[in-house]
């Protein structure tokens, strides 16, 4: 887009929203008609949409964990969307009421709906930037506050690349996050893949007419956005195979889901 | 969720189960006595209800986590379920706490009912009358059911509810963030519009205009009213570039997104301001020409110092009158116009003594001076397509662009020098003026403007050199006689290094028997540029020059070089040398030196050398070179009088003269040839005859040049001349020839 970074961003409610989609299927009622007419279009083509959301904000949670349990104390969630249920700040402040987190998001409505569910937590904010412009993002009064560059950070892309087509250089955004933060951050990254499933060919389809077009990936170009980390096993995986928990039982075709899981560290 | 103690009705019946059940984490206090017992039942209830709800809603908690939460609800359950009396509100809250930990999917709540009826009475024994208090344990389970559905979809409401609220407030809060935001936008352009120094005016394609900032209006003096009655085009100036109207057109079509000018416009007031116009292209989102922004620069300040310094750098300060760089400007425009018959006229003019008056009254004085020509050659000559200039010193030059003929430029010329004949008054001198004028005038094709300049300097140097207060007009022959003079003067030098002349040599012929006695050594230039040249063509000029004196050096070095080698060849046959001698080698000082020391370096005998001078070169001079001459005598050396007859020879002072030969010019051996029908060669005959007779009393011998015929020969031998050359014997040629002739 052209637009000078100091105009502003006009609020559309006319067009669906994916942050509101998502938000629909996660059972949330933070959406509106025209958001839940594309959700019920999308689910006609691929039924277990709801499930597959279950599923990327189930390893939110588990990524998240891991991190914690690894020292991480301050989050960057980029393209956090709507905040629902078992965003990252709940997860992160249940541990440690002192974590920090950080959302961003180009939505105004969606920025401003979060602004609104973390009034009076000292310790999260939200930015209103394009998470593809990272100098944007890390420059925001919001990041500089809560996010000590010297101090490790995990970096949240959740279902977020795949929004970004090759020409907007994912894997130039992936690095410029990277070497922003020091040795033992973390990139947290989900990613719907299009391997051989047309029905993916027609969600592409459908999601050209949002304000968000999509850019699914092969699994071997998944992989390849993490190239300059050190993967945690078990590596890029489907959404349920990321470090399950103990008591969750073993799915018996994680790639209906369609979407790969990667946690990556620093060197 | 918890309810304070208080809150709840102290129970008054206690069922006996009731004490079996385990500890409750959720339910509170009141409920504590009536579950202890059942924690089998409250732990194998809650891995039942997580199986059954499994991934049919987002909760976020582990499956662990899970079944921790619901084994809390189930407490609550079993409570409502055991109470005595009986009160199925507990229910509520457990339906109102699902929500809460986000258990919403409708699916969770279809399992969770049956359940609720199934599963966990079964668990407890409560089975049809089982149960020992009012209701029947059905009723009871019943009841549960419908307190947990009913706190559920209350529950459930109140969140869909709350999260409609809380997304409409934040579409609220954003539209009204981006209003502000946009009114923050609109105003920052409304003040770079308004605010700017830059004019800026907009206006749609078909040239109407639209808006305008205050300085457009301040710039072109009128009001927003009156310019938006205008069109673009009203703006047009007489001389815009015919681009700029073009480019305006190819805009408004949608042909290109901006253009940028420099271009006049009239304000209001009629007076002309310069800018630099820059257009841009306004699209829609179909990408259709929808508006045109015109920014505008007012540089007509600057415009106008340009032009200052413009005029200043084309301009002499003292007279006012253009300068050499804009007459060259003009000179070369007059060529690039002047097509194929056009011509043009330069009078190139330069006052007589201007250097006197500069030294003798002042460069004042002579500023002053220079200043009143100026003035007197501007208004006698400038008109349309006449351009006086000075272009330094005291010189001038009159360009006459589209001249008719050679005749408009002698008539210029003319005008000047009556011009100039009355005195020039500066302060209280009386000065008479008078210059000289080179005039060129000519087709301006197959010549430039570097020629023209060129050859009216050469025919200004003509018109010096004839005199004060003259034209000369360019004379192409002279100029070119001039020319490869100039050239020759210049490269000789250089020529003798590198060998380019050479040496022919003629018989002399002994008429009495026809024996070949000498031969004279005539130069050649073989030139690389003009060919094969006689001395005619370059002896003069070296004399003029200088150049003689090393150029006949080199003849007598190179002509005692093949001297020696027929001395060598052919012993006491050997003819001996003669080499012509200018009157400025006569002259030179070292003569004697040079021909003794070529002597002795070539090793001829002084004998076998002969000088030829010219009859002005032995007489009438000064002593030193009868001195030379004498001391060449001297040494053996014989000297011959070249071309004698031709000059004023004072034959009574021959006789003191240390010369040995004459050499009879030409012409009078002319008249000697036989067929002579007018009796002309009578008298010639008696003229060479009385020659030779005087030669011979003074103990001279006599050689006739230019013998051409046998007849000629025979009558030269009758009247008794010694020798003879010419073509009836030989050409000059190459020593070979030589050679032949003694073999």
């Amino acid at each position: 887009m052209d637009r000078p970074t100091w105009a502003p961003v006009e609020v559309d409610v006319e067009r669906p929203s994916a942050a509101r989609v998502y938000d629909y299927w996660l059972g949330g009622s933070h959406n509106f008609a025209v958001d839940r007419a594309l959700a019920e279009q999308a689910l006609r083509i691929v039924p277990e949409l709801p499930e597959i959301t279950r599923a990327n904000r189930a390893f939110l949670r588990r990524a998240v964990r891991y991190c914690l349990d690894d020292g991480i104390r301050q989050f960057l969630d980029l393209g956090s969307g709507i905040p629902t249920v078992g965003n990252v700040h709940e997860v992160a402040q249940a541990v440690d009421p002192a974590a920090r987190v950080v959302y961003v998001d180009n939505d105004p409505v969606a920025v401003a709906h979060s602004r609104a569910i973390l009034a009076g937590n000292e310790h999260a904010a939200v930015v209103q930037a394009d998470a593809c412009d990272p100098d944007a993002v890390l420059a925001a009064p919001e990041t500089r506050r809560l996010i000590d560059p010297d101090q490790p950070v995990a970096v949240l892309m959740m279902a977020l690349l795949h929004f970004v087509p090759d020409s907007g250089d994912p894997a130039g955004i992936i690095a410029r996050y990277r070497n922003a933060g020091p040795s033992g951050s973390y990139l947290l990254l989900s990613h719907g893949t299009d391997a051989a499933d047309e029905r993916r060919a027609s969600m592409k389809q459908l999601y050209a007419r949002s304000a968000t077009p999509l850019a699914l990936r092969s699994p071997a170009a998944v992989a390849a956005l993490l190239a300059g980390y050190e993967l945690v096993p078990p590596g890029v995986v489907y959404l349920p195979e990321w470090r399950p928990e103990p008591a969750d039982a073993p799915d018996p075709d994680p790639s209906r889901f369609g979407v790969l899981a990667g946690v990556g560290r620093t060197p | 969720m918890s309810r304070p103690a208080e809150g709840i009705p102290e129970p008054r019946h206690r069922l006996g189960l009731a004490a079996l059940a385990g500890r409750g984490a959720v339910g509170g206090g009141a409920a504590d006595d009536d579950v202890t017992g059942h924690a089998d039942v409250v732990l194998g209830f809650a891995l039942a209800w997580a199986e059954a709800v499994a991934g049919t809603s987002y909760v976020s908690m582990s499956r662990s986590e899970v079944e921790q939460h619901l084994a809390g609800l189930t407490r609550q359950l079993v409570t409502a379920l055991l109470a005595e009396p009986f009160d199925p509100a507990p229910a509520r809250e457990v339906g109102a706490a699902m929500v809460a930990a986000h258990f919403t999917g409708t699916e969770t709540l279809t399992r969770t009912v049956a359940l609720l009826a199934t599963d966990l009475p079964a668990r407890l024994g409560l089975t049809g009358d089982a149960c020992p208090g009012r209701e029947r344990a059905v009723e009871r389970v019943a009841a549960v059911q419908g307190a947990l559905a009913g706190g559920y979809a209350e529950a459930l409401r109140q969140r869909t509810l709350d999260e409609q609220e809380a997304i409409s407030q934040a579409v609220f809060v954003a539209r009204d963030q981006t209003e502000q935001a946009l009114r923050a936008s609109e105003a920052r352009f409304r003040a770079v519009f308004a605010e700017a120094a830059t004019g800026i005016g907009v206006g749609d394609v078909a040239g109407r205009i639209l808006d305008a900032n205050a300085s457009l209006l301040d710039m072109m003096g009128y009001s927003l009213e009156e310019l938006r009655q205008r069109n673009v085009r009203d703006f047009m100036h007489p001389e815009d570039a015919a681009s700029v109207w073009r480019l305006y057109d190819e805009l408004v079509q949608g042909q290109r997104d901006h253009f940028r000018v420099e271009k006049r416009f009239f304000r209001s007031d009629g007076e002309v301001i310069w800018t630099h116009l820059t257009t841009s292209l306004i699209r829609d989102d179909r990408g259709n020409p929808t508006y045109q922004v015109a920014m505008i620069e007012d540089v007509t300040d600057r415009h106008l110092l340009q032009e200052r310094l413009r005029y200043q750098a084309l301009h002499d300060p003292l007279t006012g009158l253009p300068n050499r760089a804009l007459f060259l400007d003009r000179l070369s425009r007059a060529f690039e116009t002047g097509g194929r018959d056009g011509r043009v006229g330069l009078c190139y003019l330069d006052l007589d003594g201007f250097k006197v008056i500069n030294d003798s009254l002042g460069h004042d004085v002579g500023d002053q001076l220079l200043v009143a020509v100026g003035q007197r050659l501007d208004a006698c000559v400038s008109a349309p397509g006449r351009l006086v200039a000075r272009i330094g010193g005291d010189e001038f030059i009159i360009l006459v662009e589209r001249s008719g003929s050679t005749q408009d430029v002698v008539t210029i010329a003319d005008h000047v020098l009556a011009a100039l004949e009355a005195p020039i008054r500066v302060g209280e001198h009386e000065l008479a003026v008078s210059a000289s004028i080179g005039l060129v005038e000519r087709p301006v094709q197959g010549t430039t403007p570097a020629d023209v300049m060129r050859d009216a300097d050469i025919t200004l140097y003509w018109a010096k050199s004839d005199g004060k207060a003259k034209w000369a007009l360019f004379d192409p022959e002279r100029n070119a006689r001039e020319v490869a003079r100039f050239t020759l003067s210049a490269t000789m030098p250089a020529a003798i290094e590198r060998g380019e002349f050479y040496l022919d040599y003629q018989p002399l012929v002994r008429l009495s028997d026809g024996q070949l006695v000498g031969a004279e050594a005539l130069v050649r230039w073989r030139h690389p540029e003009f060919g094969l040249l006689a001395p005619d063509r370059f002896i003069g000029l070296a004399e003029e020059t200088g150049q003689i004196v090393p150029l006949g050096r080199w003849v007598l070095r190179e002509a005692c070089r093949q001297a020696r080698l027929w001395q060598d060849r052919f012993g006491s046959r050997a003819p001996f040398i003669s080499v012509n001698l200018a009157v400025r080698q006569s002259r030179d000082p070292g003569l004697v030196a040079d021909v003794a020391k070529v002597l002795a370096d070539t090793g001829v005998e002084a004998t076998r050398l002969q000088l030829e001078l010219t009859e002005s070169a032995v007489m009438g001079t000064a002593d030193e070179p009868l001195d030379a001459l004498r001391a060449l005598s001297a040494m053996g050396v014989r000297i011959a009088i070249d071309d004698f007859g031709t000059g004023y020879s004072n034959l009574a002072y021959l006789r003191h003269l240390p010369v040995h030969e004459l050499k009879i010019a030409g012409s009078f051996v002319e008249g000697l040839r036989a067929s002579a029908a007018d009796g002309s060669h009578v008298v010639d005959a008696r003229i060479v005859g009385t020659l030779v007779s005087l030669a011979h009393a003074l103990g001279l011998g006599v050689t006739a040049e230019g013998v051409e015929t046998e007849a000629q020969a025979r009558r030269l031998d009758d009247i008794g001349c010694d020798s003879g050359q010419g073509w009836y014997f030989a050409r000059p040629g190459p020593p070979d020839q030589i050679n032949r002739l003694l073999s």
